[in-house]
């Protein structure tokens, strides 16, 4: 009763057996320990489980692991770089205080990671109406779309 | 002063770790063998039990245990402490509503707990409960908190007649009575404070280890007190004492909800110690939206007697407050801050409330951000936009009127609070000039020239925070370099540890790199509670007292270095300094020669604090769908002063968010037959996302406060108080404006605005 | 979630003869529908056949004409698709309407269409722009298509290959979001076809439908007042928590004028 799954997580190669009903978010936390992406709900609407699978933001939490088989996934914890140094996006909601209880973060800051890649210079409005996947309950958003907008100009800069 | 120091815009010492998903929240414990629980809950809201059969669970694969309420009452489990005596007016105790933590012979909500399953894995656990046979009877049930107070409704608790568990006044009946007599204008609001859930994005969670050298257990969970937590599982529910440690790490967000005991903290622990083995139990959201306490839910009458020149006479109110189906932790008295808060800022000779507080079949209510604040001041600031409109005196000009001054101070309030500060009136004039409430006519003719509607709102607000109980410990030890402090709260968000070190760095003169913190543990850890928008005031007042009492006591040690009489050092910078000389010890050299400094500051005044402030809103709506837009949202708050001011913001726009809310989206909605919970997952609870709120123009007026030493007067729910009142009023602006109407109820959604104008 | 085995196919016969082996097997296109409702546990599939490997899914081809999206084709390929925004940019703002960033990256619309959720946007492309639905055994046209909640003509084995839609000479969707799901609480496509037009609703009822009577005044001209008073009866709309069936019903109207206001620009 379980499948073999392998896939590229953070640019190392990951393998396991695990029940064919795991979730991808549950592969990542449970089977790899990888702690970081989070789970806020189980109907898909807060976004806190957000992580890229090849390349495109998608929430983990409602994809098997077994639908990103052979796939290249990016969470949190390989957004900084080796280094520590944070990712223009980490650091954006640190400078403007896009964070309080921390929860929802991981999911924001990879959602807007995928946003400015597609949508490099966005308006306010734009951020507003593209962040409807995440869920905050802490900062009133005021904060994080600051700092999306801000993360954007510096993504901009160090491409 | 240090760089850091008190007033100082600090960035969070803790978002690096935050930021690289290498925060440690309780499910992210990674305990090794930990085995996997799973509730079942009752699917009715109302059943006898009849019976409950685990043989075939008991044998599916994986599976360790299967617990009911039976096996609890075995091993004489207490039940959930409700810990506030209230007395009803006729001098009788409230009502009692003993909750197992596992349901015995009766559920009383949709999600009550009934049996507990613990095996090797989650899965093997859940699907293991839908082998559980229960034999439910189903009973009539009830969700409306005013129906259940009337004949016929069905019974809650057998005990307790017409489901009304307290029923109390509050303030001179009299007093109020004989003010609404010699009234010039009465006028009246009938209203609904909608019931809401507190949804932190972290879920519930809770995972017991257990240590068989020691006999001791441990408990993970996401809390906002560690130590009450201690005391009431391991004292009141589980009877274990001090066997029982209580640890939180990294919270998800709180608002209320999580200073809560919920039944499956002591059912994890106790499964635990059955099993001799570690337990983890994490909820997920849906199981959140049946057993998370929520907050609000009263049924409202109101009225506001002034004399011939607009002045305020009195305010009173009948609250119907529903408290779920067991009275949680604090319950029955949160609806009591109604009462403290209806005089909110201005002169009133009395305030009565006659609150009745009432069980009904559903999740039971507790403190959710705000904690009767809201409810208080919402029904005020309405009760005066209404007034206004019937004396045709503009809204800014009957509060201007009625203003508590800032020569009145300390002022008695009409509901027996003393005020220590504030200047309402330069306030609200502040926030006429930052909202441009003088150009509204022209943004709203703009407005409809695009076939819009729009509206303005203004509400002033004042909380109450502070206070004695329960005190809020700090433990401070300096060793030869470094400080640690220990405080009683737990951060759940607010940036506790960044801001603790500011302080701690300004009143040790150390450097903040030298300053650790550590919290969330009841072995280690004082007495204290995240509440209330306390931890700036009673925390920051009692890191003051204990780095005054490290110096003090270090004083001796240093004399003794110095060779000087301990009379000529003083203190400052860090150093001990024999005066007019430059002799010097380090704090840290002195902690080292006497093998280290402690101090505990475990008492704290119970002096209050009285945060207040304006919010101004405008609104555009569209007639067509009802869609209400929020535009130009302006807030002033007087905080008496800010120990960081960004993060002080975030507080603020927080807790607006919240409050708007409130105000448009959520409301937490049963069936009003079969007490089913119809909001029950993100799929039909509105919460607000970043599309549905503007941006916030935010400035300050501050009016140092007088009771503590810091000047600080709180901030966590400010928002929450402020924004339902001016977003109704806001509304209401437009909806009186188009079709006489008086009143709006929360949540005012689209559909409720377009049926007015449409109507 | 319950157990359930898992296969992946490489090609549609593949997925077909799988099917054939399980009554009770599921496919699975993006899951963004169906792996919800199972962790919900309301569905219990004994077998789910992921399609996410099957290439031919993918394509996108304009036509004279047409544009085909292959069944696989996720919301955001759609609406990011250049060749789409030129010949039906209709479309590819539906696509981007759909659900959240997220969703869309994962979401297809052989998925979407198959699940007809009362509330789903694509019904209302298909049923809006007369639409095709390729499978693997026929041609099903979108008026054929779907059969009221969550029901559509697919018969076992059956397997949606691609979708075809006419090109318009103009359409335009307008959606009324649920605060909470962000589903459509109400989303009208108006398409303007020259000799034909097309008003096509989703959300409102129990399944996506038509509206004659819009239509008619349409091709007699297609302006905003041309649908301005025409009231849709409110019998037979869903009524919820979240809109009562009379204020659907008005919601109709309004978002048919600001649909052909759209499609005008």
């Amino acid at each position: 009763m379980s499948v073999k799954v392998s896939m590229n997580v953070n640019g190392e190669a990951v393998s396991a057996e695990v029940p064919e009903r795991t979730l991808l978010v549950s592969f990542l936390r449970e089977t790899l320990n990888m702690t970081g992406t989070h789970v806020g709900c189980d109907t898909a609407q807060c976004g806190a489980c957000t992580i890229h699978l090849n390349g495109r933001a998608i929430k983990s939490c409602n994809i098997l692991a077994m639908q990103a088989e052979g796939g290249n996934v990016t969470t949190i914890e390989g957004l900084a770089k080796a280094d520590g140094t944070l990712h223009p996006m980490q650091e954006a909601f640190r400078q403007n205080h896009g964070l309080q209880c921390g929860f929802c973060t991981p999911g924001m800051v990879m959602s807007a990671v995928d946003l400015v890649k597609n949508t490099p210079n966005p308006t306010e409005e734009q951020i507003r109406e593209l962040m409807d996947g995440n869920i905050c309950r802490c900062t009133g958003y005021h904060n994080i779309v600051k700092a999306i907008a801000a993360g954007a100009t510096s993504m901009a800069a160090n491409p | 002063m240090t760089k850091f120091a008190i007033g100082q815009t600090v960035h969070r010492l803790e978002d690096p770790t935050l930021l690289q998903g290498k925060g440690c929240y309780t499910d992210d414990l990674r305990p090794q063998g930990a085995a996997h629980a799973f509730v079942l809950r009752s699917p009715h809201a109302h059943v006898l039990i009849r019976g409950i059969d685990t043989t075939a669970a008991r044998k599916a694969p994986g599976v360790i245990a299967v617990l009911t309420g039976a096996d609890a009452k075995a091993d004489d489990l207490g039940t959930m402490p409700c810990i506030v005596p209230v007395k009803n007016h006729d001098g009788t105790p409230r009502g009692e509503t003993p909750r197992p933590v596992l349901a015995l012979d009766r559920a009383r909500h949709v999600g009550d707990p009934v049996a507990l399953v613990v095996a090797e894995t989650y899965h093997a656990a859940r699907d293991a409960a839908e082998l559980i046979e229960v034999d439910y009877e189903p009973l009539p049930a009830v969700a409306d908190v005013y129906g259940a107070a009337q004949p016929g409704a069905p019974l809650v608790w057998p005990e307790i007649k017409q489901n009304i568990v307290a029923d109390l006044h509050l303030g001179s009946k009299e007093a109020a009575d004989a003010a609404f007599a010699r009234a010039a204008h009465i006028s009246k609001i009938e209203l609904v404070q909608n019931r809401l859930v507190a949804n932190p994005m972290e879920p519930r969670a809770a995972f017991a280890e257990y240590d068989p050298e020691t006999d001791r257990s441990t408990l993970h969970t996401s809390s906002q007190s560690v130590a009450l937590l201690r005391a009431h599982i391991g004292d009141i529910v589980l009877k274990i004492g001090d066997k029982l440690r209580v640890r939180s790490g990294n919270v998800g967000g709180a608002f209320g909800m999580k200073a809560m005991m919920h039944p499956e903290q002591p059912m994890i622990v106790w499964a635990s110690r059955r099993l001799k083995r570690a337990v983890r139990w994490t909820g997920d959201r849906s199981e959140g939206f049946l057993t998370d306490v929520q907050g609000r839910d009263h049924k409202v009458f109101a009225e506001l007697a002034l004399d011939k020149d607009g002045k305020f006479l009195a305010v009173r109110a009948t609250v119907y407050a529903g408290m779920g189906a067991y009275l949680s932790q604090f319950a029955p008295m949160i609806p009591q801050s109604v009462h403290s808060m209806m005089p909110s800022v201005y002169a009133f000779e009395a305030a009565h409330l006659h609150l009745i507080e009432t069980v009904t079949n559903t999740v039971p209510v507790d403190a959710y951000r705000g904690a009767g604040r809201p409810e208080g001041i919402y029904v005020t600031e309405r009760l005066i936009d209404i007034a206004a409109r019937e004396l045709k005196i503009a809204p800014d000009e009957l509060r201007r009127r009625n203003f508590i001054k800032p020569s009145q101070f300390p002022y008695t309030t009409a509901a027996g609070l003393v005020y220590d500060s504030g200047d309402f009136e330069g306030l609200q004039a502040k926030a006429l000039k930052e909202a441009d409430w003088a150009g509204f006519p022209a943004r709203k003719a703009a407005s409809e020239a695009r076939g819009k509607l729009r509206g303005i709102g203004l509400t002033m607000y004042v909380e109450r925070c502070g206070g004695a109980a329960p005190p809020d410990s700090v433990a401070l030890k300096v060793n030869k370099d470094r400080v640690l402090v220990l405080p009683g709260t737990v951060d759940n968000g607010q940036g506790h540890m960044t801001v603790l070190k500011q302080m701690v760095s300004e009143y040790l003169g150390v450097d903040m790199e030298k300053i650790d913190v550590s919290q969330g543990d009841s072995d280690a850890n004082p007495f204290g509670l995240t509440g209330g928008s306390r931890f700036a005031v009673v925390t920051g007042t009692a890191a003051g007292i204990a780095a005054k009492e490290v110096v003090d006591k270090g004083m001796e040690q240093a004399a003794k270095m110095l060779e000087a009489a301990a009379a000529d050092i003083e203190y400052g910078d860090g150093d001990y300094k024999v005066k007019g000389t430059d002799r010097k010890a380090t704090l840290f050299d002195v902690a080292s020669a006497a093998g280290g400094i402690e101090a505990l500051h475990i008492k704290n005044t119970g002096a209050l604090t009285f945060p207040n402030g304006c919010h101004i809103v405008e609104v555009e709506i569209d007639p067509q769908t009802g869609v209400t837009r929020l535009d130009r949202y302006t807030i002033v708050d007087d905080f008496g002063r800010a120990l960081n001011p960004m993060l002080l913001l975030g507080q603020v726009h927080g807790g607006t968010v919240q409050g708007i809310g409130q105000a448009l989206l959520e409301h937490a909605v049963y069936d009003n037959e079969s007490a089913q919970l119809l909001t029950g997952s993100f799929m039909d609870y509105a919460m607000p996302r970043a599309d549905d709120v503007p941006s916030f123009h935010t400035t300050f007026h501050h009016t140092p406060c007088t009771t503590n030493p810091l000047g600080v007067k709180g901030a966590g729910e400010a928002g929450s108080v402020g924004a339902p009142p001016a977003i109704i009023n806001a509304i209401v602006d437009v909806l009186h404006a188009k079709k006489g109407i008086k009143h709006i109820d929360m949540p005012a959604t689209r559909e409720k605005v377009w049926r007015a104008l449409n109507g | 979630m319950y157990q359930f085995k898992f296969q992946k196919a490489k090609s549609v016969a593949e997925a077909f003869a799988g099917l054939g082996k399980d009554g009770d097997a599921k496919l699975l296109a993006g899951g963004q529908s169906l792996i919800a409702a199972m962790k919900l546990r309301l569905s219990q599939p004994s077998t789910l056949i992921d399609l996410g490997d099957i290439a031919e899914l993918r394509q996108i081809k304009v036509e004279t004409g047409t544009v085909t999206i292959g069944a696989m084709t996720t919301h955001a390929t759609v609406a990011a698709s250049a060749e789409v925004n030129k010949a039906l940019p209709a479309l590819a703002m539906l696509a981007g309407s759909i659900g959240d960033r997220q969703v869309r990256n994962q979401g297809t619309i052989g998925g979407s269409i198959a699940n007809n959720d009362p509330a789903a946007d694509y019904p209302a492309a298909c049923l809006g722009l007369g639409a095709t639905i390729a499978t693997n055994k026929r041609k099903i046209s979108a008026d054929a298509f779907f059969k009221g909640m969550y029901e559509t003509a697919l018969e076992a084995g059956e397997i949606i290959t691609s979708v075809s839609f006419a090109i318009p000479k103009r359409a335009a969707y307008v959606k009324f979001k649920n605060p909470a799901s962000r589903f459509a609480i109400v989303g009208v496509l108006v398409a303007d076809f020259g000799s034909s037009a097309r008003v096509a609703v989703t959300g409102a009822g129990p399944g996506v439908f038509r509206i004659a009577e819009m239509e008619k005044a349409l091709v007699a001209k297609f302006a905003p007042e041309s649908v301005a008073n025409i009231k849709v009866p409110a019998e037979g709309l869903n009524s919820d928590l979240h809109a009562q069936a009379d204020y659907r019903a008005h919601l109709i109207t309004v978002l048919a004028q600001r649909a052909v206001i759209a499609a005008l620009k």
